[in-house]
């Protein structure tokens, strides 16, 4: 069984991300989406640990709610694939459980 | 493949009715099937007819209606939770003693026992929320 995380929380504002990194099992994707894209920037206080859960799981981050924040596609860590929405439902379907960290 | 779509957040609120309209469409432009788009908490409050956005902007709730409309989609409001947020169809209406309904073209009011089904009959259940 695979589970599809999905995080929709700045790494600013709340510790969603950080929840789910520590309970996701280790080579479950992680979508990011809405205030969740912020974390995808490099040079951040949050960089280092979406740096580390790379090495666990394949990250994407959705692309219109990227360009919706204005931020530059050069200034993405190295290894997050982005998705539009198509790609999003392929995700949804390409695993088993849908866990959003609301 | 079978969705269901649970949305718990009003609209203009953050991002998750917009999310979860996106996601909706494009499944169903993929060929998904959609069993059920349950609105839940604030959720309710993308059913209602009565919202006016300015003009350049989306119009949530209609264009929940005219998805419905075009995929014959089931949009259901909690029924608790509507009737707390005042979003009540004629029946409901006439039932409390109210002067006018508010819900938009294809929504419905239904129980919590939608949302389980929609669980039980979906592949895939997604929740957008705050």
């Amino acid at each position: 069984m695979s589970v599809l995380h999905i995080v929709n929380k700045s790494p600013f504002d709340r510790n969603s991300l950080d929840s789910c990194l520590r309970l996701a099992k280790a080579d479950s994707p992680i979508l990011l989406i809405e205030d969740g894209i912020y974390a995808v920037q490099k040079n951040t206080a949050a960089a280092e640990r979406m740096q580390q859960a790379l090495s666990n799981h394949p990250v994407y981050a959705l692309r219109s709610d990227l360009q919706a924040r204005g931020i530059n596609p050069d200034n993405i860590i190295d290894g997050i694939s982005l998705v539009d929405y198509d790609g999003f439902v392929e995700l949804t379907t390409e695993h088993d459980k849908l866990q959003s960290w609301l | 493949m079978k969705f269901g779509i649970l949305i718990n957040e009003g609209p203009y609120t953050h991002q998750a009715s917009d999310s979860a309209y996106h996601f909706t469409e494009a499944a169903l432009r993929a060929g998904h099937q959609v069993v059920r788009v349950f609105f839940y908490h604030d959720g309710v409050n993308n059913g209602t007819r009565l919202s006016v956005p300015p003009q350049d902007d989306r119009n949530i709730s209609e264009r929940w209606s005219a998805l419905g409309q075009k995929y014959d989609l089931e949009l259901i409001l909690c029924v608790a939770a509507a009737q707390r947020r005042g979003l009540l169809d004629e029946d409901e209406a006439k039932r409390a003693g109210k002067d006018g309904s508010n819900m938009a073209p294809g929504f419905q009011i239904s129980g919590l026992g939608q949302l389980i089904d929609a669980g039980i009959q979906a592949d895939r259940l997604i929740v957008f929320g705050d």
